[in-house]
């Protein structure tokens, strides 16, 4: 155990023609990728406070939770449209309310139900208050989609810069499916979406984008090295080369993350979540559609490059 | 790539022992004062606490400007100009019109306004004439200006409230143009905080016109401002300040010796102290009033001229809210309104909760890491480990040295670069057993191994690191935790890996000679 490997994830030389599924894995992603552009607009993602505005408060009560109690002294306190739900223990409730129309409202409505909460259950106490008035709400939406979209635009300049620009434009499509396959598990398992969502989407773009990097630095690098190389083999050999790789730091980011879903609490467990998810679709597609993508863009113009660079032969690339 | 100078290894070594000692402070005390300390600090959603996110009211600071000047141009004018209109504000447009008709009287007026515009020194204003109007236009720069110093008047006033509180460690910072954010650690329930912060606190010592009649409309230069907790009761207030709150220098709660009742005792400074005994000596028998941002707190008579600077207000207090009153007193009016627009609190417990479950996340997470890279890269993959190990000590210990803030999502960002960590190790493993079957020698495997996973390396982790400052600009709160420790994390992520652990290969392949590598 201390010297040697006791086991490898892939057999060594493995010559698995990953470019035969490309058009399944190119249709698969695009079909995936549709029905969540459709799910995003019916039923919607579900928006969290961030986005949303409005009042959550978590409350603890001295027993278990008297829902009736609450919901009355609520409807006395004229805030009859709050939305109760339990929350991990018996003595754990979460209550939430729509914006109130302007800020002075919303503070008003959260004096309001500590007020009526005293009265329902005394001695119940607010452990948590997030009060977000519409316009902040809106503001951290538009940063949170700025964050993104620059993200994913330093990206391919990133990759354009240090790699040809097929590369560039292979790993941003890429990158654009992944998230919308991420925005469609986020509407599927009725995840909120709010900021903590977004550091995670990012970190599963950046996570991706890793992935990509490696296999694509692979391909040009075998580009140089094996000149009359059909392009279609040459991606199907760079695959296999670096798959152990691939798998290998996928299954650790999975196995840092597993333990988040599992113990991180509800806050943290929908960020562990997509950060699964997103691994699962990161990997396969750094695979699946990123390099079919750079195989649909054509051999001849990738190896242009390649070929005015004349190589002195046995010098190491 | 396989040669460590004793040089070289000094400074990985020392390096990982500065990040060491970077974290003590975390655990122990600072043993000497002149020692740079720093330390992680708790968010707020960690240790408990609260957040507020306040906007300073633009339009309100913008509007009394506007009542400011046109009252001063109606000064400026009276007497010296016939046939002028009251001024009057024109807030969309950021001006005060003064109507005179077109001729000599015209001509004066705005000789007399641009000699006062000028007075004092740079023009805040440009003055127009235009018809049968004078237009004083207050300019954008000076907006600007008075925009930002009621923001950095306020939170001075702002922290002085909360420091009268009594809250331990407010933290109250500046956010884009005309927002305030204030955090409260240890403060579960804000309330009593946004009652504080929720007045502007103007007072003024007012006279009335007892002459008005309650029923009509109130005569120019009077209001009909309600008795504080009584909304229909009016007083008829002159709108001319006597005397100005900013004059106190002083303000306690007391009892009244007589009957007992809750007041507040103020002291005036020596120019408010002469001017409130001018007015008081002026108008015995008569009322004057005490108002509070725009409500009459007391209108009592006038009995004897009050001549020793000291005053008493009685109204309807009780202990906490005669002790509230003097504190908004002593630390002053707010400049405008504010708004709390986002609030977030959250109680020890949870916070208790948190730090708990990220811990044994993280713990968990560590040991699954660990024990992958042993089973699936052996020696290597130990090697590895030990870098991570160092790598979870620099992480901190650069998050120490910068002081950053510590949140939930960064706990699960620590996590997230322990499993991405090791991503450069497992690169150069791979590409050192490939070239192992590639046919090469130990030494010279290692060699290329090395400088072969090395751009990958950079290039992969150099998009994550662009997408995570993207993150920290455009992110807040404990989101930017989360984007802060993983940048950090991939800074010390390429030293333990790509020197620190390369280090480990070579010093052990000097030392044994191998003549096969464990990959």
């Amino acid at each position: 155990m201390f010297m040697r490997p006791m086991f490898r994830l892939v057999p060594d030389h493995t010559t698995i023609q990953f470019m035969r599924g490309r058009y399944i894995g190119l249709a698969t992603s695009a079909v995936l990728s549709l029905l969540s552009l459709g799910l995003f607009f019916y039923p919607g993602l579900h928006l969290g406070i961030d986005f949303r505005g409005g009042v959550v408060m978590e409350v603890r009560t001295p027993g278990p939770a008297d829902f009736g109690k609450i919901r009355s002294a609520l409807t006395t306190a004229q805030i009859p449209q709050a939305g109760l739900q339990r929350f991990g223990g018996d003595d754990q409730v979460i209550i939430r309310m729509d914006p109130q129309g302007d800020e002075k409202s919303t503070q008003a409505t959260v004096t309001r139900v500590r007020q009526a909460l005293d009265e329902a259950q005394p001695g119940s106490r607010i452990v948590r208050t997030d009060a977000v008035g519409a316009a902040v709400s809106s503001e951290l939406f538009r940063n949170g989609m700025l964050a993104l979209g620059i993200s994913l635009l330093m990206i391919l300049v990133y990759i354009w810069f240090r790699f040809e620009w097929q590369f560039a434009v292979g790993a941003v499509v890429t990158l654009i499916l992944d998230v919308t396959k991420a925005v469609g598990f986020l509407v599927v398992t009725r995840i909120e979406f709010d900021l903590v969502m977004v550091a995670a989407i990012l970190t599963v773009i950046g996570y991706s984008t890793n992935d990509k990097v490696v296999v694509y630095d692979r391909m040009r690098e075998n580009l140089r090295k094996y000149k009359s190389m059909p392009l279609r083999q040459l991606i199907d050999l760079s695959i296999n080369e670096t798959l152990n790789r691939t798998l290998g730091t996928s299954m650790t980011v999975f196995l840092a993350s597993l333990p988040l879903a599992l113990f991180g609490g509800a806050s943290l467990s929908g960020f562990a979540l997509m950060m699964l998810f997103g691994i699962v679709v990161g990997t396969s597609s750094s695979i699946f559609i990123a390099a079919p993508i750079l195989l649909l863009l054509g051999e001849n113009r990738l190896r242009r490059d390649a070929q005015a660079v004349p190589v002195v032969a046995g010098r190491k690339a | 790539m396989m040669y460590f100078s004793r040089l070289k290894i000094a400074l990985i070594l020392g390096v990982c022992v500065l990040g060491a000692l970077l974290c003590l402070p975390n655990v122990l005390p600072a043993p000497a004062k002149w020692l740079p300390w720093q330390q992680v600090h708790l968010g707020l959603d960690l240790r408990g606490g609260s957040y507020l996110l306040l906007e300073v009211d633009m339009a309100a600071v913008a509007r009394e400007r506007l009542d400011s000047l046109a009252d001063s141009a109606r000064t400026t004018l009276r007497g010296k100009v016939t046939g002028f209109q009251p001024p009057q504000v024109q807030a969309a447009q950021n001006r005060v019109v003064v109507r005179v008709a077109p001729g000599p009287q015209q001509d004066e007026a705005v000789r007399l306004l641009r000699e006062a515009a000028t007075s004092a020194g740079q023009a805040e204003y440009d003055v127009t004439a235009q018809d049968n109007e004078v237009a004083l236009s207050l300019s954008p720069t000076a907006m600007r200006d008075r925009a930002n110093s009621a923001v950095l008047q306020s939170i001075e006033i702002i922290r002085r409230r909360i420091d009268e509180t009594g809250v331990l460690d407010p933290v109250i910072n500046r956010q884009g143009l005309d927002r305030i954010v204030v955090q409260l650690p240890g403060v579960e329930d804000p309330n009593r905080i946004k009652k504080l912060l929720g007045r502007t606190a103007r007072m003024t010592f007012r006279l009335l016109d007892e002459t008005a009649n309650l029923s009509a409309a109130p005569p120019p230069g009077v209001d009909f401002l309600p008795l504080e907790g009584q909304a229909n009761v009016k007083e008829p207030v002159r709108r001319r300040v006597e005397v100005d709150g900013a004059s106190l220098t002083d303000a306690r709660p007391g009892q009244d010796n007589q009957n007992g009742r809750w007041v507040v005792n103020f002291t005036f400074d020596s120019v408010g102290a002469r001017r409130f005994a001018d007015v008081t000596n002026a108008n015995v028998g008569r009322r004057f009033a005490i108002v509070l941002d725009d409500k009459v707190i007391s209108a009592p008579v006038i009995q004897t001229p009050i001549t020793g600077g000291r005053g008493q207000i009685s109204g309807n207090f009780n202990a906490r809210s005669a002790q509230d009153l003097a504190v908004l007193l002593r630390a002053g009016a707010l400049p405008a309104p504010l708004t709390v627009v986002e609030e977030r609190s959250v109680g020890p417990e949870l916070g208790a909760d948190s730090i708990r479950n990220g811990a044994i996340a993280l713990a968990v997470g560590f040991l699954l890491v660990i024990a992958y890279m042993a089973v699936f890269y052996g020696l290597f993959g130990w090697f590895a480990n030990i870098a991570l190990l160092v790598n979870l000590v620099m992480q901190i210990g650069v998050l120490s040295l910068i002081g950053a803030t510590l949140t939930l999502p960064g706990m699960a960002g620590i996590l997230l670069t322990l499993g991405v960590a090791v991503d450069a190790n497992i690169l150069i493993n791979e590409r050192v057993r490939e070239e192992v079957h590639n046919g090469r020698t130990p030494l010279n495997a290692l060699e290329t191994g090395f400088r072969r996973a090395y751009s990958t390396i950079i290039d992969s982790n150099a998009t994550a690191f662009l997408a995570h400052v993207m993150l920290f600009v455009f992110g807040s709160g404990p989101v930017r935790g989360f984007a802060v420790t993983i940048t950090v994390g991939i800074v010390t992520t390429l030293f333990t890996a790509t020197l620190f652990a390369r280090m480990l290969m070579v010093r052990w392949y000097v030392s044994t000679k191998p003549a096969l590598l464990p990959v």
